[in-house]
């Protein structure tokens, strides 16, 4: 049994000299973690919309194809929109990549287990629904296939990182959802982004 | 002629009214990119016609929520886009909402109603007569098309209101317009 991943670490790892790509953190600890690592414009952290990353990185991957899309996100929030990933895996967009960090806990909410900690298997979830590239990751090397598979392939990405379920300061981005959303976009789109539809 | 312009050309044409013709070109004149849809007899034609534009992205959801946030990251990204649905998915996207009002997204749903003029269905009817209360309860906007004269120009409202002023609006198509399903109907006939 290997040693568990930490979830900052491997967030960290992944976004080290991100080159752009456009990061959503889902609702909680996955939010805190891309914050952690720097609160980069082109950071889209959720503080609600529970269940809404996985799409909120379709729409974006999709308006943005020449750019790369990474989802970062919790089992407990990823488990709540299993459908999103039949979605995303008709469309098929190239740029795109979740990243499930697994803790088989709601961590945030009195670290009751979650599905994953009884059996449920995300990675065969995303496979059933057509992903094509999927990666299990537990070891600090698998991190570094998961970073060069984001970075340096093509093709849409399904990913689950076994981390320890630790309890961590919380690292708050702005919340501020209007905030976020124009230096997001003006990241993008340029400074025009404002004044533009 | 390529397949795609003819498959266009082909859902154009089929027979029906003349609103859903009239929204596709709205959403051309508005440059409508993302198209997210839940299946729906009365948004059937749009779909169709959303899918064979190939300067779409028509993307079919398991569930309306979905589409929510979608429709947010499209944002994001510098793309604009609509949700196709019925009532019934209204309570569906409840708390997703919390996105678009929050970070104060464009939003336009095209909601067909159900549960409402006519119907036969009583499941179908605590969602529909409540799908008005439920949004404006929420901080949606709402603006409502009775007659199929009214649709498009509802329809050019509601994209004005919600990509020029940044919230979520919804447009409701009214079962008058469309015709409630006549369940006897299809119990007879080799119905589909």
């Amino acid at each position: 049994m290997s040693k568990l991943l930490h979830r900052r670490q491997v967030v960290r790892t992944l976004l080290k000299d991100r080159n752009g790509m456009m990061v959503v953190g889902g609702l909680g600890a996955s939010a805190w973690d891309i914050t952690d690592a720097g609160d980069e414009p082109t950071s889209f952290p959720m503080w609600g919309a529970m269940g809404g990353a996985t799409m909120v990185g379709l729409g974006m991957a999709l308006a943005q194809p020449k750019r790369k899309a990474l989802v970062i996100t919790g089992d407990g929030e990823m488990l709540m929109s299993l459908g999103s990933l039949a979605t995303i895996a008709i469309q098929k967009p190239a740029n795109l990549s979740i990243v499930v960090l697994d803790n088989e806990h709601y961590g945030e909410t009195g670290m009751q287990e979650t599905h994953t900690r009884y059996g449920v298997d995300l990675v065969t979830i995303a496979q059933g629904a057509g992903f094509q590239r999927t990666l299990r990751v537990n070891t600090e090397e698998d991190v570094a296939k998961l970073r060069h598979m984001i970075y340096n392939e093509e093709g849409t990405l399904f990913a689950v990182v076994k981390i320890d379920p630790e309890k961590l300061p919380l690292v708050l981005p702005p919340r501020d959802g209007s905030y976020i959303k124009n230096r997001f976009r003006m990241a993008v789109l340029g400074p025009d982004a404002l004044h533009d539809e | 002629m390529s397949e795609t312009k003819k498959g266009l050309n082909e859902a154009a044409a089929a027979p029906g009214p003349e609103w859903p013709k009239g929204i596709y070109d709205l959403l051309k004149a508005h440059r409508i990119r993302q198209v997210a849809f839940v299946p729906d007899a009365g948004h059937s034609r749009l779909i169709r016609m959303c899918e064979a534009d190939p300067e779409m992205v028509a993307v079919r959801l398991t569930t309306e929520e979905e589409g929510i946030a979608q429709l947010g990251g499209a944002w994001l990204g510098g793309d604009k886009g609509v949700m196709l649905m019925q009532s019934s998915g209204v309570g569906n996207c409840i708390n997703m909402l919390a996105l678009p009002i929050s970070c104060t997204f464009p939003l336009l749903m095209i909601v067909t109603m159900r549960g409402d003029h006519g119907e036969f269905n009583p499941a179908q009817v605590p969602m529909g007569s409540n799908t008005q209360a439920v949004l404006e309860a929420m901080g949606v906007i709402v603006k409502r098309a009775d007659s199929a004269e009214d649709v498009v120009d509802t329809v050019a409202g509601g994209l004005a209101l919600a990509f020029n002023t940044y919230r979520p609006v919804a447009v409701l198509i009214g079962q008058k317009v469309m015709g409630a399903k006549d369940f006897r109907k299809l119990t007879k006939v080799g119905a589909q």
